[in-house]
């Protein structure tokens, strides 16, 4: 079957033909990839060549890909807020500000409970596992009715600081579920020999077991980050009547309702808001794949 | 005590804010909880069973429902497939070129679902829309014609879930295929070359070798695209231009709607995302019993 078993003196058509139906395949392979690369690029190119076009050139009935004058007039428009009263910076500010809270806050709470469940053995533990498995499934849509009941009687309606506390509480179950393999794979016996050399248990969490965890705070934070910066059903019912507190996605939803029309502004305003979350998923590519791999298909 | 003061935190977070309105919801799920309820001018009223029965009643109900059930079954093998047939095309292509598909991929996975969704809308737009520009240039026998110039895409049910399947199919598929090549990273490369060897083709390696190894990711994979495309909200509330065409409405927005179009029926709508919990919830035991199978609760 293999190399010791071909007769010495074959004639070389067949490895030829062989070299040649091999690098057919390759570059049918190669063919398809960038079939598929094409079509998984295009909305994006779409959404980023409309931002650059003037009105007379995203309104033609012949669309070209690319815009022939290209003009940042549309940009303009939306960062000096001339189209809804304000600039583009406030909704950025505010969505900075609740996503970067709730990622700090969800980590470390996280990171607290992933030390206690990879850590100890005790009575409860099973249990408050399979509680973050149903929590995480409970749909959004359906517990935010109770929620705004509850926020209006809070006062956290119309309150960024609301936000915060629903998505570090919401982005807690899946952190928690990844980091805790994370926490496990750190072997015991570093912090052990630590302590035998007079570490306090505050030393062994600095010195040892952060730095070790670090590369699953970087995947679980990047989790937390995207479910804040995009989350929409909340941001959407919570920020009902106050346009300045809106974060970014009720911004982005509430242009496009209000200039139906203008797709040219749409479009840039939306590349805004997109292009940050992208650079920071290619940055973070690798290590994300293997901690959703690790948090997602492992549990 | 060491590990329930570490959990504490946690715990009292997901408490109040998860748990606690998860049993809210069942109770005003039995009440006529509206907006004098809320403004504290009307006493609340348990009304027994009244919210189901009219749900059940409720010929919107069914309807949405429908509309729920049926876009979930297409949705998810759509994406199942699209995504795993791109996972084993990253497997075999070059270093360099599944470097650039999965990056491209992993951007179109980035996307915010809002700017997915108005990006579609665009795409598809009557006027200037690049999709019915591209329908009417098509030949005939490949369904193009003039029909297409200023169709919309989003008056009719159909059509707008048309235009949702190919939205969450194209953000979804890249979790899949990623996941799909991690697991055949797994596989020891001297089981498909000895199964190649054996005269099998690609259709059999894969359900008779692929498929069997990687059962448990598959089982997983589904579960969660079952949980995502039958909840499915933003995309929806966006395509269909918020709440205002009733005849587009799936399960999750009918009951948002419900709740936050006036007048506000809470007790009514919670009685549908009780319904609609209940459903994704008999999912869910299915994803912990897979979990729980794959031994990654221990």
């Amino acid at each position: 079957m293999t190399i010791l078993a071909r007769p010495s003196g074959r004639p070389p058509a067949l490895p030829r033909r062989r070299y040649w139906t091999r690098r057919t395949r390759r570059a049918g392979l190669n063919l398809l990839g960038l079939l598929v690369a094409l079509i998984t690029l295009f909305p994006i190119f779409w959404m980023v060549s409309t931002a650059f076009k003037p009105a007379t050139e995203w309104y033609s009935l012949t669309p070209h890909p690319l815009p022939a004058h290209p003009t940042l007039a549309n940009f303009r428009a939306v960062l000096d807020g001339s189209v809804i009263g304000l600039p583009y910076w406030n909704f950025l500010k505010n969505s900075l500000f609740v996503t970067l809270v709730a990622v700090l806050a969800s980590s470390f709470i996280a990171l607290l409970a992933a030390i206690a469940v990879a850590r100890f053995r005790f009575r409860l533990r099973t249990t408050y596992l399979v509680m973050l498995l149903v929590v995480q499934m409970l749909p959004q849509q359906a517990l935010v009715i109770a929620l705004f009941i509850d926020f209006r009687s809070w006062n956290l309606l119309d309150s960024l600081v609301g936000l915060i506390l629903v998505y570090t509480a919401f982005a807690l179950p899946v952190t928690i579920w990844m980091l805790r393999n994370f926490v496990a794979a750190v072997p015991r016996e570093m912090e052990e020999a630590a302590a035998i050399d007079g570490a306090g248990p505050v030393r062994v969490f600095w010195r040892i077991l952060l730095p070790l965890v670090a590369p699953g705070l970087v995947a679980t934070s990047v989790f937390a980050f995207v479910f804040a910066y995009n989350e929409f059903i909340f941001a959407l019912t919570f920020l009902g009547t106050d346009t300045a507190k809106f974060t970014l996605p009720i911004y982005v939803q509430y242009f496009y309702g209000r200039n139906g029309a203008d797709w040219g502004a749409i479009m840039a305003a939306s590349t805004l808001f997109t292009i940050p979350v992208m650079a920071f998923f290619l940055l973070v590519q690798r290590r994300l794949a293997a901690g959703l791999v690790a948090g997602a298909v492992k549990g | 005590m060491a590990p329930y003061l570490l959990l504490l935190p946690s715990l009292a977070l997901i408490a109040v804010l998860v748990l606690w309105p998860a049993v809210q919801l069942g109770v005003f799920s039995f009440q006529n909880y509206g907006l004098p309820q809320l403004a504290g001018s009307e006493p609340t009223q348990w009304v027994g069973l009244g919210n189901y029965s009219q749900i059940l009643h409720d010929p919107e109900f069914w309807l949405s429902l429908r509309l729920s059930v049926i876009s979930a079954a297409v949705m998810v093998p759509l994406t199942l497939v699209v995504g795993t047939l791109v996972g084993l095309l990253l497997s075999r292509l070059g270093r360099r070129m599944a470097a650039f598909v999965s990056s491209v991929s992993v951007l179109a996975w980035a996307t915010p679902a809002v700017s997915a969704s108005v990006i579609f809308v665009w795409l598809a737009t009557p006027d200037g829309g690049v999709v019915d520009w591209l329908g009417s240039k098509l030949p005939h026998w490949l369904g193009g014609g003039p029909q297409w110039a200023g169709f919309s895409w989003t008056n009719a049910a159909l059509p707008a879930y048309t235009l949702i399947t190919a939205l969450v199919v194209w953000t979804s598929f890249p979790f899949i295929a990623i996941s799909v090549l991690a697991g055949l990273r797994t596989i020891p490369a001297e089981l498909h070359d000895s199964a190649r060897v054996d005269g099998a083709g690609s259709w059999r390696i894969f359900w008779k070798v692929t498929y069997p190894l990687l059962r448990p990711i598959f089982q997983v994979l589904f579960l969660l695209s079952v949980i995502w495309d039958f909840g499915v909200f933003t995309q929806v509330f966006i395509v269909i231009g918020e709440l205002g065409q009733r005849d587009e409405y799936n399960l999750g927005i009918y009951e948002y709607a419900t709740a936050f179009q006036l007048p506000p029926a809470y007790g009514l709508a919670s009685a549908l995302a009780f319904i609609l919990t209940i459903v994704l919830l008999i999912v869910t035991v299915g994803y912990v019993r897979a979990s729980v199978k794959e031994g990654a609760l221990l």
